[in-house]
């Protein structure tokens, strides 16, 4: 058991002198190409505190190694790759910008609302949320549904357990998660490119999945802003978009509830959402992948390679419907 | 300075513009690199710079009849540039996304959309860039002037391309077609008459 302990002065805030002295090539990494190269950019070439440095980011202590069946042996993406390249509307629609934008986000102090079918409702604060689970390891597959994908050393707890101790009423059938909604804070929500909040949900036995956590941190440090700073869902299963950041509300109820890409694009995107090369995406093929890093694309794996764990739980309907 | 040598001077500086993109990319490619993904980084410049040089070969044309004659020349510089991205974006994608497998290339045009409108795009683009010669705009005299009216459909293709492949979020596209359907505009013959008009 460990305490979850948030810094005086959020992480990601801290630049580090390392980063300082970096700062004109990290600019340039950052805003570089989109701002010399194509006009919207131009204008977004400020500097930004947003860590793409490792060490700026707060080390979590005693974390459990993931053991093997939560584990992949492929080659970790690169920490810089997993923190620049990010879909975070929130934050801006160039995959670039959640990284120019990050160091808008607060995550500390952070609480969470969890309500609904439970028998215990309520807000909670972080800490407390994490405080009596061991913080574990994961090393997944993430496949976003734009054909790309990583492999991401993950942080976190096991949303199962988290769902457990606010005691679930018979009626939870399905878990509904929202995303924090603060224009000043998160700046691509003023403008409605999605509906905000940004929802997510599962089905309750999808939460319950020992592969489903929630994640705190990434390459043994805490998750930068951009990646869904302070407490994100991982469901290595799902198309990336079902992975859910910053999240501040979990309510558990009886019905499917509503999720953000499927309410904007209903025909191109489903409430399962599970990885499935055999079913493209209306406007292009999921049948393979470009791993990040990587110049040719590979093959898309049936529930992104977590078949054999997870795919009992769609025994039955039909795969055509599990986009 | 003579007319001869300030349409030399304009020529050059057309071209050095349009090829900067690229010498940026390859500069960005050899130092701070291309980011996460840097295919779909090289495949999203070269396509929007495709697109944006054949806008200002479109322009050059309305622009000439406000008076700008000086101009004349770039609509040929600026088509023959903007067709160079558009075969740099073609052939990343049919090398690197589609591994140069024939079959995926006649599966991808047939079955999704915003390929297929980028795909015609391009073919439609290929017999303009093989006959923008003086040469050839000799011997094919007054066919050439409707052979090369497929720049139209062209621009309009590419349009949808970038439209129907976008996510969410349609602002950009949606700049880009409201540039093309200005510039579009300016060929009905009412527009026409009015540039004329306003000659400087």
């Amino acid at each position: 058991m460990r305490m979850f302990r948030p810094p005086s002065i959020p992480s990601s805030e801290i630049t580090s002198e390392t980063t300082w002295l970096r700062r004109r090539e990290l600019l340039a990494q950052g805003a570089g190409l989109a701002a010399l190269v194509t006009l919207p950019g131009c204008f977004a070439g400020q500097e930004s505190h947003a860590a793409t440095e490792p060490s700026t980011l707060r080390a979590l202590e005693g974390v459990t190694p993931a053991p093997r069946r939560f584990r992949t042996e492929e080659a970790q993406t690169p920490f810089e790759d997993a923190s620049t390249y990010n879909n975070f509307y929130e934050m801006g629609t160039d995959k670039g910008d959640p990284v120019r934008n990050a160091h808008r986000l607060r995550p500390e102090p952070w609480s969470v609302v969890v309500e609904g079918e439970v028998g215990k409702p309520g807000r909670i604060g972080l800490e407390d949320l994490l405080a009596p689970h061991a913080l574990e390891e994961r090393i997944y597959r993430l496949r976003c549904v734009e054909a790309w994908s990583m492999v991401i050393p993950w942080v976190g707890i096991p949303l199962g357990a988290v769902l457990a101790r606010f005691e679930p009423t018979s009626r939870a059938k399905f878990v509904a998660f929202e995303t924090l909604v603060d224009p000043e804070q998160l700046p691509g929500q003023k403008r409605q490119i999605l509906d905000w909040p940004y929802r997510e949900g599962l089905r309750m036995d999808e939460a319950m999945h020992p592969l489903a956590i929630l994640a705190v941190g990434m390459y043994g440090r805490v998750l930068p802003n951009q990646n869904g700073a302070p407490l994100r869902l991982v469901v290595p299963w799902k198309y990336g978009f079902k992975s859910i950041k910053s999240i501040v509300r979990i309510r558990l109820q009886a019905e499917r509830p509503e999720t953000s890409w499927s309410q904007s694009a209903p025909r191109e995107y489903g409430f399962f959402a599970n990885v499935n090369p055999e079913v493209s995406h209306p406007r292009w093929s999921q049948a393979r992948e470009r791993r990040i890093g990587e110049w040719r694309k590979r093959p898309t794996l049936m529930l992104n390679g977590y078949a054999e764990q997870v795919g009992h739980l769609y025994k039955g309907m039909d795969p055509k419907k599990l986009y | 300075m003579d007319a001869a040598r300030r349409r030399t001077l304009v020529q050059a500086a057309a071209v050095a513009a349009g090829l900067a993109p690229a010498a940026v990319m390859a500069g960005a490619a050899l130092t701070v690199g291309l980011g996460a993904n840097p295919v779909e980084t090289l495949t999203h410049e070269t396509g929007e710079w495709a697109l944006r040089l054949l806008l200002a070969s479109l322009a050059i044309t309305p622009l000439r009849r406000l008076g700008l004659t000086v101009l004349a020349p770039l609509r040929r510089t600026f088509g023959l540039l903007g067709f160079a991205y558009a075969t740099a974006h073609f052939l990343i994608f049919l090398v690197l996304d589609l591994g140069l497998e024939p079959g995926l290339l006649i599966e991808e045009v047939a079955e999704r959309p915003y390929v297929t409108a980028g795909f015609a795009a391009f073919v439609l683009l290929c017999p303009l860039a093989l006959t923008s010669t003086r040469g050839w705009q000799r011997r094919l005299g007054r066919r050439w002037t409707r052979l090369h009216l497929l720049a139209y459909p062209a621009i309009v293709l590419a349009l949808l391309h970038f439209l129907w492949l976008v996510k969410a979020d349609l602002l950009e596209p949606a700049v880009y077609a409201l540039v093309g359907g200005i510039l579009l505009a300016t060929r009905i013959p009412a527009a026409r008459r009015a540039l004329a008009g306003l000659r400087l």
